[in-house]
């Protein structure tokens, strides 16, 4: 089976491309890329050709931190159900979070998760794996066991590793298995019962706040720790200004940290929360417009590596309710391609560089073999239109949930086609 | 015409709008006085009272306007409700509303709540105070109380002490006295001072003797026990020292002061006795004036026009 998609605008950051090409896929590996009409069809017929004229295509984008909720919280999201909302949003790859029932902290939860994943065989889905067993902050897990039935990294994601002396072992420790720890920093002490930013707003609505600060000091002490420690430290969901210059400076000194931002972070203010919506509610919060500023400065100076959804999952039941009993999260797969879209035409960054915080910089972070369109690698391929313009609707996402702050936003740009391994596994209905 | 549907908060109520409530409650507060304390004007009407916190004072308010307008009134409170089998808050005031009251009132301790709710049921909703949000009826009852002794508002410098951070009393206060042009500052420890609320267009300072010198009302607030976190005051003792109204500090205030407490009052914590029972004190005003404001609000919402009352 061979595909070949013509006329597209091929765009592969990894090889410094960015030309009008056509490109084949034969056996789902990448096999040519040469000027239009160059590439001549041998055998008529057992060739799909696709025209992707007017259209980007780029290596399929992947997605560091994802919460597909399989096993314990179905009715929120399957692997299935999640990878087809990835597959919608032009993702080719994702990485499952632990926070699930029972928690990835061993073997078999693992393998349970990269079996079912792949009997759908949708998107490619890898395994980040807890921290600490039971995401209970107090024992380390078998990071040595968890990594060879898959894991590519760890975290207690939505839990930050509060014990100092528990983090500074397990930097340790996976210096061993050199997998990188991913932080949700939090410091719990300081956002105990809070729902959203403190701030003006917090202050208005008579929510309980949680203060930048709590983000700040964590990211602190995981970059002073990992001086000594060794190790590598990925900065999840970063969404304070100050926590942005202290990896800058970490970088700086050549320390090993890397970090992400989520889209509704670069999007959004604490001034969303207004109305009580609990579409808005989500950890870390929606900050100010300062920090926002901040994080775009960071995008564009590449002191942020990488844009991650945290795709949050949650049924009506838990998002229709009081602003503080509500879930934290929003799903992010289906929204992410036109919110990263905004930046480039605020001149954040360029086409190229959006795709390459979604593409080739995770692969390198996480050492995974995909991400570029290098000759002979899997052919993960999204075809998207930048100029298509529609309204998030979002009774039409993938995901079981709809639980979105950006319902019936107007946007621009459109995935179109996904390809996973040279196999179409999404084809936009309308266009 | 009074165009509100609901009142969620003080925050967006006009001057006009403020004047007409007070202006009709000045004219229900007669109906208290009278031997037969009924009339008819709410005849055939549904009042319910959705009470999930406990409440004596604003609970039985509400229901004493109510049944002054001859409404039907019917409390239900936390404990009694179906909320204690699980059942989700939107599902009761849906369930509420198929039986056709005509105003829900709704007191609950999340913020947010009687916002969520008024945008998922078609009845008018009053909000009897929602988390640290607002509470809007204590705020207009507080207004009638001091217009009613300062005979206008504009203009007046009110101090507002105790804990700022935890009130909602306070929130609804400062919208609706920016509203009618008086000056708000806050007093309090810092702790309870909650972040940028200067933002409100308010002044804030730490310390009681010269906060209230040159104001015009006192307004002291209670200390909430039931909901205090651990860090935020080394102990009631020197709260006390600190922020208790007495009347030492009393003598470096106006004459003419006014004391307020939206009440219930920690005796001796933030307020002394004799200066609670002093001829300055208000408290007991405002609450007479609770029920003529609710039934006010009631009417107004029911489609009576201000000027038709008598």
């Amino acid at each position: 089976m061979t595909v070949l998609i013509k006329n597209g605008r091929v765009i592969d950051p990894a090889n410094n491309l960015d030309a009008t090409k056509d490109v084949m896929i034969v056996k789902g590996k990448i096999e040519a890329i040469d000027p239009p009409g160059k590439i001549n069809i041998d055998e008529k017929g057992k060739t799909s050709v696709i025209d992707a004229k007017g259209c980007v295509v780029c290596p399929g984008f992947i997605d560091m931190h994802v919460h597909f909720r399989e096993p314990g919280f179905e009715y929120k999201e399957t692997i299935e159900s999640g990878c087809q909302s990835a597959a919608a949003g032009g993702f080719t790859s994702v990485a499952v979070m632990p926070n699930t029932k029972p928690v990835n902290d061993t073997r078999s939860v693992t393998e349970l998760m990269l079996s079912q994943a792949k009997a759908k065989g949708i998107v490619r889905v890898y395994a980040i794996a807890a921290i600490t067993q039971g995401l209970a902050g107090e024992c380390l897990s078998e990071m040595g066991d968890l990594k060879d039935a898959g894991a590519i990294a760890f975290s207690d994601d939505g839990r930050p590793v509060m014990n100092n002396e528990l983090m500074r072992r397990a930097f340790e420790y996976s210096k061993m298995f050199k997998v990188p720890l991913i932080q949700h920093s939090e410091m719990l002490d300081l956002t105990e019962d809070g729902c959203m930013n403190e701030g003006a707003v917090s202050t208005e609505l008579g929510l309980k706040g949680m203060p930048v600060e709590a983000e700040d000091i964590m990211v602190y002490r995981d970059i002073a720790l990992l001086e000594k420690t060794g190790g590598r430290l990925h900065v999840a969901h970063i969404s304070s200004g100050n926590s942005v210059d202290l990896v800058r400076q970490a970088k700086a000194q050549g320390l090993p940290v890397t970090c992400e931002v989520a889209p509704h972070h670069f999007i959004l203010t604490d001034e969303a929360v207004r109305g009580y919506d609990t579409n808005t509610k989500m950890s870390p919060p929606l900050r100010t417009a300062k920090d926002v500023k901040r994080i775009k400065e960071g995008l564009k100076d590449g002191t942020i590596d990488i844009i991650a959804t945290d795709h949050a999952p949650h049924d009506l039941t838990d998002k229709q309710c009081e602003y503080q009993n509500a879930c934290f999260g929003i799903v992010g797969l289906e929204t992410a391609l036109p919110l990263t879209l905004k930046l480039v035409d605020e001149n954040i960054f360029s086409l190229s560089d959006a795709i390459k915080k979604l593409t080739s910089a995770p692969a390198d972070i996480f050492n995974l073999d995909s991400g570029n369109f290098s000759i002979g690698k899997q052919a993960d391929v999204v075809i998207f239109d930048p100029d298509y313009e529609y309204e998030i609707d979002v009774s039409k996402f993938h995901s079981k949930s709809k639980n979105s702050p950006f319902n019936g936003w107007k946007v621009k740009g459109k995935v179109l086609h996904t390809l996973v391994g040279g196999k179409v596994v999404y084809s936009a209905v309308e266009h | 015409m009074f165009k509100l549907r609901s009142i969620l908060g003080t925050n967006g109520l006009k001057k006009d709008e403020i004047v007409t409530i007070l202006d009709t409650a000045d004219t229900f507060k007669e109906i208290s006085t009278r031997p037969i304390k009924k009339v008819p004007t709410l005849r055939g009407r549904t009042i319910i009272n959705l009470f999930f916190e406990p409440s004596t004072r604003t609970r039985t308010s509400f229901e004493i306007a109510g049944k002054r307008l001859s409404a039907d009134v019917i409390n239900i409170s936390g404990s009694t409700s179906s909320t204690v089998k699980g059942e989700n808050l939107i599902d009761t005031a849906q369930n509420l509303e198929a039986m056709n009251p005509d105003i829900l009132v709704i007191r609950h301790s999340q913020s947010g709540a009687a916002e969520m709710i008024s945008r998922c049921i078609q009845c008018p909703v009053i909000n009897a105070g929602d988390g640290f949000h607002e509470h809007p009826t204590q705020a207009l009852l507080d207004l009638q109380t001091i217009r009613e002794t300062k005979g206008s508002l504009e203009g007046l410098k009110v101090a507002i002490v105790g804990d700022i951070a935890h009130s909602r009393v306070v929130r609804s206060n400062i919208y609706a006295m920016k509203a009618m042009g008086m000056e708000v500052r806050l007093v309090g420890p810092p702790t309870m001072i909650p972040v940028e609320i200067q933002k409100l267009g308010v002044s804030v300072d730490y310390y009681l003797e010269k906060a209230i010198q040159d104001v015009d009302v006192i307004m002291m607030l209670r200390i909430q026990t039931e909901r205090q976190n651990r860090y935020l005051l080394s102990s009631l003792r020197e709260y006390s020292n600190l922020f208790c109204l007495t009347s030492k500090i009393l003598e470096k205030a106006k004459d003419d002061v006014l004391i307020i407490h939206p009440g219930p009052v920690n005796r001796g914590v933030e307020i002394a006795l004799d200066v609670m029972e002093s001829e300055r004190s208000l408290i007991l005003n405002q609450v007479t004036n609770g029920v003529a404001v609710r039934m006010a609000l009631m009417y107004l919402l029911l489609g009576g026009s201000d000027d038709s009352v008598n």
